[in-house]
């Protein structure tokens, strides 16, 4: 865990059940919650090396995070812990329409 | 491909279906056009400048079209507020490069890498990008803005159309939509269906000539400056598609479909319960698959006992005294699900899905047994298992489900051991059909023809295999209806084949008498079987 002033890392993980996986759609409502959130977001498919920035819909869709892939979440700033709450519940409810 | 000897023809795929005849009118991209650059603060302000002024439109589109395509061009205003991917491109313009070059280079990286993908979803959303690329380069150039010229009712032919381009076009008058390349499952494609604009992709090189042409999204062909004949056969069958969709929706009304003297049954596939609503749903003959995968993925997790059986009670209400056959879960394979399929599985289509995963996690299957045994006092309900190898399972299957029955009756839960059946989709299955006691079988030629013909379905490359045609394929279920006619144990098929019409006489030839699709494709399918009946071909 890194020690930064606004302190703690907040880490979620969840199974992306999107019927063609992280595409266009699921990726722009993504980064479109994301960037509602002060903190600074990161995600990846589990085990894989690199951290994104939530807040870039390329590199979301670069991630080619299949369906049935786990998805984390990690995230610090002052709303972190909301911000992971809601990206969660976004990709587990299966990007509902209207959000 | 050229398919006619008379005027030019073409053949390419089907995106949507419809006929249009009309001014060929072709709108390729102009590629020229250079741009004089200025120097790295103009360039900067020249790109701010150009993305604003795309975003203005886009979001302008987007508001006349509203629905589907303002979420499609959604992904494009996306990229353009994508602060990691912009600023990398104004820190090239700040080593020197020209805006339009700085932009071009970002762009194309990504579309080459959206090219490069096995997926052909992803291939098709590099078209929104080569959207975006252009307008935002067309307006660098001070000639962005304008609205395509497009006469009412054309038949429009480009390499490619992205959608902002699409929605630009004036489509009220009809007319129709040629593309060189492009792919049935782009964004542009799923415009055009919800318009009823017909279109047809890959049609490959054509030359630059041509005054009017005859788009027949049906038969994918593109027939340019027709002779008088072209233009007859091209009305032709037009005219038959028209009343064919008319005198299906009077077909449907009829009591039964029959083919030579014998009575054909027609049910339906749902998915959920909502399907029912379908206007065509009342006329099948009963359910003959209802799945039951969309429960797990409902929000808070697998479902309960009560949730399951409100799911079952209403489809047997529903049916009323019709049959209904109720699959259990069929997860794992391509339908993972948390906290119950397996994770990593190298190959998970032959992995432990169906009935193999409902197995090995028998307190989950007990729940969904317990709400069936439950509902089957309701109605005329019956219970198939998924993904079925051998003998054995079937009994396992049927040990579980009897033990549940009498745990419910000992609670003082009214309850009964439903007939019970099994999808016939596995070879070995289908080979031994003999040896299963089963109460019935339903033949799942999807799974069975890709195990058959050892082809990942969703692997569009091999699509030119996957043929549910091939003789092995039928072979099969020949003989599992000719196993079913002896035993008296009813057949029937729930794959994409029995709603094919191109399939109907194969499967009819094969011995079968039941049919189950979706409730969309019902009118046509009564339609053809009555058609084959009266000894006709398939129009």
């Amino acid at each position: 865990m890194l020690d930064k002033a606004d302190g703690q890392i907040f880490t979620g993980n969840v199974r992306l059940v999107h019927a063609v996986g992280m595409h266009a759609r699921p990726a722009v409502k993504l980064t479109k919650l994301a960037k509602k959130f002060q903190a600074q977001i990161s995600v990846r498919v589990a085990g894989a090396a690199e951290w994104i920035n939530a807040k870039s819909v390329v590199k979301i869709m670069a991630m080619r995070a299949a369906r049935g892939s786990t998805i984390e979440i990690r995230a610090s700033g002052s709303d972190a812990e909301v911000a992971v709450a809601a990206l969660v519940d976004l990709i587990a409810s299966d990007f509902p329409d209207g959000t | 491909m050229q398919v006619g000897a008379t005027g030019l023809a073409y053949r390419g795929r089907t995106a949507s279906i419809g006929f249009a005849h009309g001014p060929f009118v072709r709108v390729d991209a102009d590629t020229n056009g250079e741009r004089v650059a200025g120097n790295l603060a103009e360039e900067a302000l020249a790109l701010r400048a150009a993305i604003d002024t795309a975003s203005g439109q886009i979001a302008d589109l987007a508001g006349i079209a509203g629905g589907e395509a303002a979420q499609i061009l959604e992904f494009q205003v996306a990229l353009l507020e994508d602060e990691d991917f912009i600023e990398a491109i104004f820190a090239s313009i700040g080593e020197g490069n020209a805006a339009d070059v700085a932009w071009r280079s970002a762009l194309d990286t990504q579309i080459a890498d959206y090219n490069s993908a096995a997926d052909e979803y992803l291939k098709a959303r590099s078209s929104d990008l080569a959207d975006l690329r252009d307008r935002v380069i067309n307006i660098l150039r001070g000639d962005g803005g304008q609205a395509l010229e497009i006469p009412s009712g054309a038949v429009v032919c480009a390499d490619d159309l992205p959608p902002s381009r699409f929605l630009e076009i004036d489509w009220s008058g009809g007319g129709g939509l040629a593309l060189l390349r492009g792919s049935p499952t782009s964004h542009v494609a799923m415009l055009a269906r919800a318009r009823g604009i017909p279109m047809v992709v890959q049609l490959g090189a054509i030359p630059d000539v041509g005054a009017t042409a005859l788009l027949d999204g049906e038969g994918a062909t593109l027939e340019l400056d027709p002779s008088a004949e072209q233009v007859r056969l091209f009305e032709k069958r037009h005219e038959s598609h028209r009343k064919s969709r008319a005198s299906a929706r009077a077909i449907l009304r009829r009591p039964t479909a029959s083919w030579r003297g014998e009575r054909i049954k027609l049910l339906i596939n749902i998915q959920r319960v909502d399907d029912l609503e379908h206007a065509d749903a009342q006329y099948a003959d009963g359910i003959g698959l209802m799945r039951t995968e969309f429960l797990l993925t409902e929000q808070g997790g697998l479902p309960d006992e009560e949730t399951q059986l409100r799911a079952y009670d209403a489809v047997l209400r529903w049916a009323d005294r019709r049959p209904v056959t109720i699959r259990t879960f069929d997860a794992g394979g391509d339908k993972p699900i948390a906290g119950f399929t397996r994770d990593g599985e190298a190959n998970p289509f032959l992995g432990v899905r169906g009935l193999r995963l409902c197995l090995a996690r028998p307190e989950i299957f007990a729940v969904q047994l317990r709400a069936l045994a439950r509902a089957a006092v309701h109605g005329n309900l019956k219970v198939m298992f998924p993904m079925v190898t051998s003998a054995d399972e079937l009994e396992a299957g049927r040990k579980l489900f009897s033990d549940v029955v009498q745990r419910l009756r000992a609670e003082g839960i009214a309850a009964m051991l439903p007939e019970l059946g099994i999808m016939v989709e596995v070879p070995a299955a289908a080979l031994a059909i003999a040896s299963f006691k089963a109460g019935f079988f339903s033949i799942g030629s999807n799974d069975l023809a890709q195990y058959v013909l050892a082809c990942d379905r969703s692997n569009g490359e091999l699509a030119p295999l996957m043929d549910p045609l091939h003789p092995a394929v039928l072979e099969l279920i020949a003989r599992t209806a000719e196993h079913g006619r002896r035993a008296g144990i009813s057949v029937s098929l729930c794959g994409d084949m029995a709603g094919d019409p191109r399939c109907l006489p194969a499967l009819l030839n094969c011995g079968l008498r039941e049919l189950s699709v979706n409730a969309s494709a019902l009118a046509q399918i009564k339609q053809t079987i009555d058609r084959l009946s009266g000894g006709g071909g398939l129009g």
